[in-house]
């Protein structure tokens, strides 16, 4: 009798539990829907990175002003965005990870502060700069993913720890550095480590409780990968039992990375989980011979049980470096005439993938950069890049420089992301235009240590494809058709725009540059409406507010992560007695490290 | 077993570098370096240069080693790379972990240290530089110090 009560009561609680979290998921979108606030990183669940809001226009934005700023005491990069809540602002820094919640009604006043004690040996472990992407709010709560896999739940009136739960082991190179997303009673983390042989994988956490539900990982039996070898497809095939090793010699899927370390995006009607897996370590290919499923891999996954419903590898057996982990756009456009429900993702790769979100069938995978040479295109058919073997570091050999090989390891875009406005249905991508030197050699692996196995140098690209001179920017800004597969129109930046975008209503698209500038540009032409220089690089991704009837665009400063880490003391970008031409060398005649926040209005 | 192997075959012949006047990196005339010079600017790079930034010259995260390396003497450096090294108070939160088990670090740690040199002696530059070939004994003490790979 005792038993059986308690499993009755326990039956409530979950169908309560359920409901409750039902309402806080409807709750949540109802306010993504909000132009007012910026309640998710991405904005939306569909990672548009567009607001409705139109006080700004192409024709006033030439008038903005800066209306106040933020420090946030710490100087290294500063990617992600803030939140808006209500009146709440929630400001994130890179390590430590300091969040502040801001009163936007009493002057951006600080209500309360949370610092978490974290090992520093966490740095030494940290691939690219001590980056942090963001908080995600969600049912009164600011979840925090922090640099040593600490997952906290804060009470977002007070900043007081409900919970917490530890995702990984910095004594394994495992790290924290995306922003973490809230779908119904759940919230998802990735991990990051790729460059020291950690296995990726995408785990949901009790949004209530803290508690593990379910953990996908991105290589491993099927198990692991929660994967139904004759369910979950790949290009509309059954992906066969054990797909997750039989792709790997040995071992070596164990240490294979694939490490999740993007953005995530869901359908709320398919109710599916979109995100992309990294690299496949070592960055040495002649070391894992095989395809090395699922790293580089779009992962579409079931929100509740992290059940593989289609996968899609876009770098089988990568030589590059071109991690598959940007953002997945969700959208309904026409795609040769006919409306489809679409993902459209830009990859490190180069090129540009619109795929169908139901079943994961490619339908446009064009260059999103003339200057892509290590493959000339992708076989429609298979999914899989036609290579061209001079650009291989594995057909080349160990010990052996690839050179001129396009894009550079950074990727034509990487985790910088790009918006989408329905207005003009037109994707705004910031891009690298950034090419290589890429020398594998052998490595071993040990436990928490870097398992790189690989140099390489980075220049900018060359004024014309398969040119080997080099050109006068390393970045570009564009409008994309996603259904063309063309580019509508192009800015060139001196550096790579490792900024994320924002769109508007007003027709204004919004993105910041690595020397320091926000720039406002028009949405259907790109001509550049408004720039102000901040006090350092940007890297973080533009949002925009209403508060007290007036639109705010806001956006980090702090230079940093992949392309600023060397900004100090200048990547190597010198070749052949061309002497010191280009390169993120000279970021420092622009800048300096920052951190903090400008927030413009009219 | 294997590492007690690497060690003893990575430290082989410390104090190589210990006789007076005698530098351990070659720069020919056409700019090329020696193997070793060449090894070290790749495994700093790959498993150094996070920390300690591009060339040596350091980052917010930890010291220039272009500094550092003319103070220290071959045994020190050694045993900063082995061992590790804390310095946290209120203003600095520098932590390296000890090398001792990393094979990438360890099967070249002259190497390293011989790149590091040469960049403080600036006999070489930023940028990759050219060498004269990999030497058939380099592939060879590469396989017997990182064991079956």
């Amino acid at each position: 009798m005792k038993g059986r009560r308690t499993i009755a009561l326990v039956a409530v609680a979950v169908a309560l539990a359920g409901a409750s979290s039902l309402h806080a998921n409807t709750k949540l979108m109802r306010m993504s829907d909000d132009a007012n606030q910026w309640v998710m990183p991405t904005g939306n669940y569909a990672n548009h990175r567009y607001s409705e809001l139109k006080q700004i226009t192409s024709k006033n934005a030439k008038d903005l002003k800066v209306a106040w700023t933020f420090s946030t005491g710490v100087l290294r990069g500063h990617e992600g965005n803030p939140l808006v809540v209500g009146n709440m602002m929630y400001v994130h820094t890179p390590f430590p990870n300091i969040v502040y919640a801001l009163d936007l009604d009493k002057d951006a006043g600080i209500v309360w502060e949370y610092k978490p004690q974290q090992d520093p040996a966490t740095i030494p472990v940290m691939c690219c700069d001590t980056v942090n992407r963001g908080v995600a709010y969600a049912d009164g709560k600011i979840f925090l993913y922090q640099a040593d896999t600490t997952l906290v739940a804060l009470d977002a009136k007070t900043g007081k720890k409900v919970w917490s739960a530890k995702n990984g082991d910095i004594a394994k190179g495992q790290t924290g550095t995306a922003a973490p997303m809230v779908v119904k009673d759940k919230v998802y983390v990735g991990i990051s480590g790729g460059e020291f042989g950690v296995r990726g994988h995408l785990t949901a956490y009790n949004t209530k409780t803290g508690k593990r539900v379910w953990r996908g990982y991105s290589m491993g039996p099927d198990s692991d990968t929660l994967i139904d070898p004759k369910k979950t497809t790949h290009l509309g095939e059954p992906v066969g039992k054990d797909s997750g090793t039989n792709t790997w010699k040995g071992d070596q899927w164990k240490i294979g990375g694939g490490t999740t370390w993007g953005w995530f995006s869901y359908d709320p009607d398919l109710n599916l989980v979109y995100y992309g897996t990294g690299n496949p370590s070592t960055w040495n290919p002649v070391q894992r011979p095989g395809d090395n499923r699922w790293s580089m891999t779009i992962f579409a996954r079931d929100a509740d049980t992290g059940m593989a419903k289609w996968v899609y590898q876009m770098t089988p057996h990568d030589e590059w470096d071109y991690d598959g982990i940007n953002e997945m756009i969700l959208a309904d456009i026409p795609v040769k005439g006919q409306t489809r429900k679409v993902l459209v993702h830009f990859d490190r790769n180069g090129f540009a993938y619109t795929m169908d979100r139901v079943n994961g069938e490619l339908l446009v995978a064009e260059k999103f950069d003339d200057v892509v040479n290590w493959a000339t295109d992708i076989d429609m058919k298979t999914g899989r890049p036609n290579m061209v073997n001079k650009y291989r570091t594995e057909y080349n050999g160990e010990d052996v420089l690839s050179k001129d090989i396009c894009p550079a390891a950074l990727g034509t875009k990487d985790q910088q992301p790009a918006a989408f406005s329905p207005r003009t249905r037109l994707f705004y991508v910031p891009t690298n235009h950034v090419c290589m030197n890429y020398e594998p050699f052998k490595v071993s692996y040990t436990v928490g240590q870097p398992y790189v196995g690989a140099n390489l140098d980075m220049f900018p690209a060359p004024t014309r494809p398969g040119g080997t001179d080099r050109g006068p920017h390393m970045g570009r800004f564009i409008a994309w058709d996603a259904d063309k597969g063309k580019e509508v129109w192009a800015i060139d930046e001196k550096f790579s725009v490792w900024s994320g975008a924002l769109a508007t209503a007003g027709d204004v698209v919004f993105y910041g540059t690595l020397e320091g500038y926000l720039k406002a540009v028009d949405a259907k032409s790109g001509e550049e409406l408004f720039k102000f220089k901040t006090p350092s690089g940007i890297i973080g991704n533009v949002m925009t507010y209403m508060h007290k009837g007036k639109q705010h665009v806001a956006v980090y400063s702090g230079i940093g992560g992949w392309a600023g880490i060397g900004m100090a003391a200048g990547l190597t970008g010198d070749r052949d007695g061309l002497g010191a031409v280009g390169g993120y060398r000279h970021l420092q005649n622009y800048t300096r490290l920052g951190g903090g926040l400008t927030v413009f209005t009219l | 077993m294997l590492l007690t192997a690497a060690f003893a075959a990575c430290l082989a012949a410390p104090g190589a570098f210990a006789a007076e006047g005698e530098k351990p990196y070659k720069v020919n005339a056409d700019g090329k370096v020696n193997w070793p010079t060449f090894s070290g600017y790749r495994r700093y790079h790959s498993e150094c240069h996070v920390c300690h930034g591009p060339g040596g010259l350091g980052s917010s995260f930890a010291p220039n080693l272009l500094e550092s390396i003319k103070r220290l003497s071959y045994e020190q450096y050694l045993e900063v790379v082995v061992n590790g090294r804390v310095n946290v108070d209120a203003a600095t939160q520098n932590v390296m972990p000890g090398f001792a088990t990393n094979l990438n670090v360890m099967c070249f740690v002259d190497d390293i240290y011989t790149y590091l040199v040469a960049r403080a002696d600036g006999a070489i530059g930023m940028d990759r530089p050219k060498h004269t070939g990999k030497p058939p004994e380099a592939a060879e003490n590469e396989k017997a110090c990182f064991g079956d790979l």
